[in-house]
């Protein structure tokens, strides 16, 4: 600006002294921090959701503390990679949602089926407007002995499968579950398996980090783990001794 | 309203600066593969379960098939947002049809019906591509296909999706449709027997889940004759 003064009276340049931000709405057309994977299972008694506590500003590991695992209302858990204050504003919907569902005061509650078809619209009508939240999300749930896994992208995608993972999961961590997944894991090989996938992915994705949680979801309620290390192993001999192999290379 | 994509950078933009982001899209391409034939007294619609994404699979076991009412149901493949919103509209449409006329919408009308639908989103379309079939007023097979701003035609049997390059001529082979130019027009339902056609979809599918990489896990069939519907299912290669 060139130090004009902000309007007060009347003048040509009305408009714009009270517009944030002039000339044409800006939409979202990269995200800023992100969250990278989320991984999910069902298994015998409920469902598993985990992820790191990674937020990467572009190839910066920019906080290491940000919880991506939260739950909505009784029966549901959301867990969230890509941009982390769209993430935020998502949770202001479900909160929303779920607080105008409450005030019916007719004892139902949402199943996670219902808290995934509304944010399927949400994403699919912002794509729609060309303004996405920037977000892929995985959503579990148990309710009536149903449980549920899913998953929604920023462009409106969704499905649901008996194990699940958003971006660089889906290359690393659902292999793993192809081969070892079945529906009768007990919570212990459940968590044994999130967290074996959980290591690959920290060895192999660069804004993956050892730092994670993991979720419970079961018909008696929610239990997210406080964070914790993974145990991790640089023993091996291509990391001590990276040039065995390719010599003259470095 | 939106109607523009959004400008695409291209390498002679670099001279403002480097590209930095890829531009978003609002489409992805899901994939997928629908068949259907038309017989004189059934209706054969099949579709694959994989949906994919680049060279990922998302799920094995997802249904491409929407039965919209008793006697007329979809097979869409592309992009599977714009599917299910297509599908949620035309349900609320058929359900407002009911309560107007106290019947279910017959397969003809669901056709025209689909085609407005489609063309209705003309500069900013859904991304489906559809095959419609059921029975008809007289209880023959019917067959609809499409491409995605609506324009449809009726056909004796039909492919759509990534799979279609691979099984449209297969169909041609097999089931020799007469051509539509033809005076006075032919019969455009095929002479196969309901069994018949149900193994030679299933022919298709295994032979299109060889080499196409967005078909496979499985084919889903449903079968529309005076009896109801009745669903089949096929494994297919997984790889």
């Amino acid at each position: 600006m060139t130090g004009k003064q902000p309007y007060v009276g009347q003048g040509l340049e009305a408009p714009h002294a009270f517009t944030l931000m002039p000339g044409p709405t800006k939409h979202t057309q990269y995200p800023y921090v992100t969250g990278t994977s989320v991984l999910g299972i069902k298994y015998k008694d409920g469902v598993l959701i985990a992820a790191d506590t990674a937020a990467s500003y572009g190839s910066t590991v920019r906080y290491k503390s940000v919880e991506r695992l939260k739950a909505c209302g009784k029966h549901c858990l959301i867990g969230a990679s890509g941009e982390i204050s769209d993430f935020q504003q998502i949770l202001q919907y479900v909160d929303k949602l779920i607080l105008n569902d409450y005030m019916w005061d007719d004892g139902n509650n949402l199943s996670p089926k219902d808290i995934h078809n509304y944010l399927t619209r949400i994403m699919y009508n912002k794509r729609n407007n060309f303004d996405p939240l920037w977000n892929t999300l995985v959503l579990g749930g148990v309710k009536n002995g149903e449980k549920y896994l899913g998953v929604v992208t920023m462009i409106g995608v969704q499905y649901v499968d008996n194990h699940v993972a958003s971006g660089f999961g889906n290359h690393l961590a659902r292999p793993i579950f192809r081969d070892e997944w079945h529906e009768n894991l007990t919570l212990e090989e459940g968590i044994q398996l999130l967290e074996k996938a959980l290591t690959v992915l920290f060895y192999r994705d660069r804004s993956a980090i050892n730092k994670v949680q993991v979720a419970n979801i079961t018909e008696a309620g929610i239990n997210i783990s406080e964070p914790y290390a993974l145990k991790t192993n640089w023993d091996y001999n291509a990391f001590k001794n990276p040039t065995v192999g390719a010599e003259g290379s470095w | 309203m939106a109607m523009m994509m959004p400008p695409r950078m291209n390498p002679s933009d670099s001279a403002s600066g480097p590209k930095q982001h890829q531009s978003w899209s609002p489409y992805d391409n899901n994939g997928g593969t629908c068949v259907a034939i038309a017989g004189s007294d059934y209706c054969v619609l099949a579709a694959d379960t994989r949906m994919s994404t680049g060279f990922s699979i998302l799920t094995r076991d997802y249904s491409k098939i929407f039965q919209i009412s008793d006697q007329c149901a979809l097979a869409s493949s592309g992009f599977q947002a714009d599917i299910r919103a297509l599908q949620k509209n035309l349900d609320a449409r058929h359900q407002t049809y009911q309560h107007q006329h106290n019947k279910q919408m017959s397969c003809p009308a669901m056709a025209q019906l689909l085609s407005n639908t489609l063309y209705y989103k003309r500069f900013f379309p859904y991304y489906a591509f559809n095959v419609l079939g059921g029975l008809d007023d007289q209880g023959k097979g019917c067959v609809y296909s499409y491409d995605a701003v609506g324009s449809y035609e009726r056909v004796g049997y039909a492919a759509q999706g990534s799979g279609m390059q691979l099984i449209i001529p297969v169909l041609d082979n097999q089931l020799k449709s007469a051509s539509p130019l033809v005076l006075p027009k032919r019969e455009s339902a095929t002479p196969l027997s309901e069994s018949e056609a149900v193994d030679l979809v299933k022919d298709t599918f295994a032979s299109a889940a060889e080499r196409d990489i967005y078909t496979g896990d499985g084919v889903e069939i449903i079968v529309i004759n005076a009896q109801g519907v009745q669903k089949h299912y096929m494994e297919l290669k997984k790889d």
